[in-house]
């Protein structure tokens, strides 16, 4: 059967991909950000997962205001990249999993989480930068990946708690298919961040080191955090961090954290990243 | 949120604590709904055709999309602030920024009063503290 194994958070700030596809990431300034998240890198190669679950938010590319899916699940064969105002991204198309999202689809549903059944879609920076952070530049990506795109931008994006439920649904429609696949799900987006306004550039660091450590250890202290907390001490834009959620529901009770790495800045962003694994049977 | 939280019925958003957070103009139902038109003119700017229309001839342009007077005079000006406070997304308007050739980080410093190099040199000394901006009343007699 498939099963979840483990479960990326990464922040999936653009400048980052500019970074890369612009040949800027030897500079003094990405150096400590690339570096850092070599081991993530290395730890993506070893683990070879057949599918990614990318939950990420859509930034005005995919969907403009006429439809706003809060959850929106990517069922195509392929989907292409995004011009999302500078040109696309030079990076390959990401291969679908249609089979497991279709079943995800009819999973989902019943178990009273009515997503959004997207079959055409092209991606943007949100789910592209997290896939050049851990697989580098290859002409193809190594594994197929499932686009799950969740409204942050119109508030109010969904709770906390709605969204680590969902990954609780998600675990348990991934591990009814009954091909035996390695799946890992990612949270992506923030952390701490703010884009708009006199008040743009704020970062916590104490905020975004007690969530990794609630991811960790306590993800129940992290549910209860309301869209309020977020958007003042964190930032507009770190409301975000409820994706990360989403991811954590997906790995069971039981996690270890292999790996983390925290830096300031990426342009207007702290960026950080956390590897658990999940230690559960089930 | 807890599961009892969930059983008080309808909610209403919470827009006095939305308000009260200084230098954030929060992206509410509300505020989506006053931006549609200026958001939507934004999402055009995806396609390169439109980008070199829009900058051949920027009012014709803008003429296309129903905004409102003010809406269209703070696109033509790049009065940041003004369109956030319009019903602008800042991931939109980051479309305008790209257009002109320009980064989100140069829009961000031009809606914070910065200088691009200020606000670079913020950020590399570890970002804005939220101390003093997490409400409008922390934040009175420091601007």
């Amino acid at each position: 059967m498939a099963r979840i194994v483990a479960g990326v958070g990464t922040s999936h700030t653009p400048a980052i991909g500019a970074a890369v596809d612009n040949g800027r990431a030897g500079e003094p300034y990405w150096i400590p950000l690339f570096k850092g998240y070599e081991p993530a890198k290395a730890w993506m190669a070893r683990t070879k997962p057949d599918v990614v679950i990318m939950v990420y938010n859509d930034h005005v590319n995919a969907f403009d205001f006429k439809i706003i899916p809060t959850f929106a699940l990517g069922c195509a064969e392929e989907f292409p990249i995004a011009d999302e105002g500078w040109g696309a991204r030079p990076v390959p198309p990401v291969p679908g999993h249609p089979e497991l999202a279709a079943h995800l689809i009819q999973s989902l549903v019943l178990d009273e989480f009515d997503m959004t059944i997207v079959n055409e879609m092209q991606v943007d920076h949100g789910l592209t930068v997290p896939l050049t952070l851990l697989c580098g530049t290859p002409r193809e990506w190594p594994c197929r990946v499932i686009p799950l795109a969740v409204n942050v931008i119109q508030y109010p994006a969904p709770t906390g708690h709605r969204c680590y439920m969902l990954g609780k649904a998600i675990r348990k429609a991934v591990a009814s298919w009954p091909e035996d696949l390695k799946v890992v799900i990612f949270g992506t987006g923030g952390m701490s961040h703010q884009i708009q306004g006199p008040r743009a550039g704020l970062v916590n660091r104490e905020f975004d080191e007690a969530f990794l450590d609630g991811l960790s250890r306590d993800p129940e202290r992290l549910v209860r955090i309301q869209p309020i907390e977020y958007l003042r001490d964190a930032g507009a834009e770190a409301i975000e961090l409820v994706m990360w959620l989403i991811m954590r529901g997906a790995l069971g009770e039981q996690v270890e954290e292999v790996h983390r790495f925290y830096h300031v800045p990426a342009s207007s962003t702290a960026v950080g990243n956390i590897i658990l694994e999940s230690r559960e049977t089930s | 949120m807890n599961a009892q939280q969930h059983d008080e019925g309808a909610r209403q958003a919470p827009k006095e604590e939305y308000e009260d957070i200084p230098g954030t103009w929060v992206f509410d139902a509300q505020r989506a709904r006053q931006g549609y038109h200026l958001n939507e003119f934004l999402y055009s700017l995806m396609k390169d055709a439109n980008r070199k229309e829009f900058l051949a001839d920027e009012g014709r342009y803008t003429l296309k999309f129903k905004m409102t007077g003010a809406q269209r005079e703070a696109v033509l000006k790049r009065d940041w602030n003004t369109l956030l406070e319009l019903g602008g997304v800042s991931y939109a308007l980051a479309k305008l920024a790209f257009t002109d050739g320009k980064s989100y980080q140069f829009m961000a410093s031009r809606m914070t009063g910065m200088t691009e190099k200020e606000y670079v040199d913020m950020m590399l000394k570890g970002g804005r503290s939220p101390d003093g901006w997490r409400s409008k009343s922390e934040r009175q007699g420091k601007d």
